[in-house]
């Protein structure tokens, strides 16, 4: 029988992208824009006989998050591959610069929240989906540039690689769970190009090391860290709220130490575990076997971020 | 091309742009009418690793810290990402992000960004790189990219052969330069001849501030991305007009 907690807890990795912005926002908030309804399709997947979705896999929208308005936008990773493409991009693209016009009237909002689930750019439309990182990227700075922070959330089975690993790191926060895996070329790719003594693509626990959630906040590649469930992920970002950097040059050169710094520490290194060790963690091997509640007191006694 | 032969070609009057660690480059250059502007690159086609981002980043900072408003060129030739283990395992997204991010920051405060790809440059070395300046530029050599066609063939599972047919009908895939000049990723390209260089790149440092994002309006016009820039402007009237 399972047990009571977990049927009610919904697990963010299992859930379709809309049913994580069902969970992660007030009860019935959610307003889309450019929905399934307008069957705003790709033109381009005709060519390869791919069948098309309505919504092209990017869902956005607002809502509320603790009663304050937010914009939200997540990618289907079940669809393609949860890939920037023409029609996805443009739509985030969209609202990102919806949002920075806003600021100051009536239709603004305090934050944006974006639930990435990518294996990056689609490589049927792969210069579309390539300018599209671009402009998101832009976008996303020029968003908090304007003063309103966007939240990245990683947890969903595609991860965010590729371009989608880059626009991860140029949000203001990065929350992530242990599923969660940012990279930019993915190992079965890096496999490909270099061989299996470079990246060993089937050593599932290789790639979690690597690429994993626990590994990417305790270097510092994302902020906060939560418990898989969609709970979870909504009390991180309600937390995190407005409590994030601005994008400045104070700021960068803040992170242009601390990149500076990893490199100098830890870049002949191999693997996580030397990189742990080097830091002063006591048992490094352990930190992928511990449950996420003795993950996360390690966490709080590490203090900030590396 | 080489990188002298570009920087002779951009800069006759005078320039001090010389070789940096990690096959990078960097210094300064004068125009015909005595403006001086910022020169930064990657030479040799040299996948772009973290150290070369945090050096060209770190450079960046600097010319932001200058307080100056000195226009700043990108002279490029790199590859791919550089694809390692070590290097996804350190965070080489924050570090392509970083880079990206530092560019994009210089434009938004006023140094005009522009981009010379005279080389490779692919997939996310391509975004962190050429397509974070505000103006990006093509001359001879140039090839830009998301992924080679055997790659994607790899990907696709399609045969390489169904693949060149298909991009013989679209410029939304295929590598080079003038599929991706019709997404509107290349603002111009510039002729093999190179006399008016100095002309053309002092026209773009004074027509145009670069502060707004025209690439979905140029891919709309030139016919290689027909929807993104109609897409994105809906949104953004729907979005003033939901329920709140």
């Amino acid at each position: 029988m399972i047990p009571e907690e977990i049927i009610h807890q919904p697990s963010w990795y299992e859930s379709s992208a809309r049913a994580r912005i069902v969970g992660l926002l007030d009860t019935d908030t959610f307003a889309e824009i450019l929905g399934p309804a307008d069957r705003v399709m790709s033109p381009h997947l005709d060519l390869f006989d791919l069948p098309p979705a309505f919504d092209d896999g990017m869902i956005i929208g607002r809502g509320k998050l603790a009663g304050r308005a937010v914009a939200v936008a997540a990618q289907e990773g079940q669809f393609m591959g949860g890939t920037f493409a023409e029609v996805s991009g443009a739509k985030l693209v969209g609202l990102l610069r919806a949002v920075t016009a806003a600021v100051g009237t009536a239709s603004a909002v305090t934050s944006v929240l974006l639930l990435l689930d990518t294996g990056g750019v689609r490589l049927q439309e792969a210069n579309a989906g390539e300018m599209a990182v671009s402009e998101i990227i832009r976008a996303v700075l020029d968003t908090r540039r304007a003063g309103v922070p966007v939240i990245a959330l990683i947890g969903g089975r595609a991860g965010a690689f590729g371009g989608g690993g880059i626009v991860t790191a140029c949000c203001s926060h990065v929350v992530i769970s242990e599923q969660g895996r940012i990279s930019v070329t993915g190992p079965e790719v890096i496999e490909t190009n270099q061989g299996a003594e470079e990246f060993d693509s089937r050593d599932r626990a290789l790639v979690w090391r690597i690429t994993g959630g626990r590994s990417r906040v305790l270097l510092g590649g994302a902020d906060s860290y939560v418990k898989g469930d969609i709970a979870g992920f909504r009390e991180m970002a309600i937390r995190v709220h407005n409590t994030v950097p601005a994008f400045s040059p104070e700021t960068m050169m803040m992170e242009q130490d601390r990149l500076k710094k990893r490199l100098e520490f830890y870049g002949d290194c191999t693997d996580t575990p030397e990189i742990w060790s080097r830091a002063g963690l006591s048992d490094p091997d352990k930190i992928y076997e511990i449950d996420d509640d003795a993950f996360l007191a390690l966490l709080s006694q590490k203090g900030s971020r590396s | 091309m080489t990188p002298d032969d570009l920087l002779a070609s951009l800069f006759p009057k005078k320039h001090a742009v010389v070789a940096g660690p990690h096959n990078t480059l960097s210094g300064t250059a004068t125009l015909d009418d005595d403006q001086t502007v910022e020169v930064l690159g990657i030479t040799g086609g040299t996948p772009l690793s973290p150290e070369i981002a945090i050096q060209l980043a770190g450079r960046v900072l600097e010319i932001i810290n200058s307080g100056s408003k000195t226009p700043i060129v990108f002279l490029l030739d790199t590859a791919s990402q550089r694809m390692t283990r070590r290097d996804e395992m350190l965070g080489l997204n924050e570090y392509l992000a970083h880079l990206a991010k530092v560019i994009v920051l210089a434009g938004t405060i006023g140094h005009r960004t522009v981009g010379i790809l005279y080389g490779t440059a692919a997939a996310g070395a391509f975004i962190a790189t050429a397509l974070a300046t505000q103006t990006l530029i093509t001359v001879d050599g140039a090839l830009p990219s998301v992924m080679d066609l055997p790659s994607i063939a790899r990907v696709t599972k399609l045969p390489l052969e169904v693949l060149q047919q298909k991009a013989e009908t679209t410029p939304i895939f295929s590598p080079g330069v003038p599929a991706l000049a019709a997404t509107g990723a290349v603002f111009e390209t510039w002729p093999s001849d190179r006399t008016d260089f100095p002309e053309r790149l002092k026209s773009i440092l004074t027509t145009n501030d670069g502060q707004t994002d025209l690439r979905d309006r140029l891919g709309e016009k030139r016919g290689g991305r027909k929807v993104a820039r109609d897409i994105a402007q809906r949104v953004a009237m729907a979005f003033s007009q939901v329920d709140r």
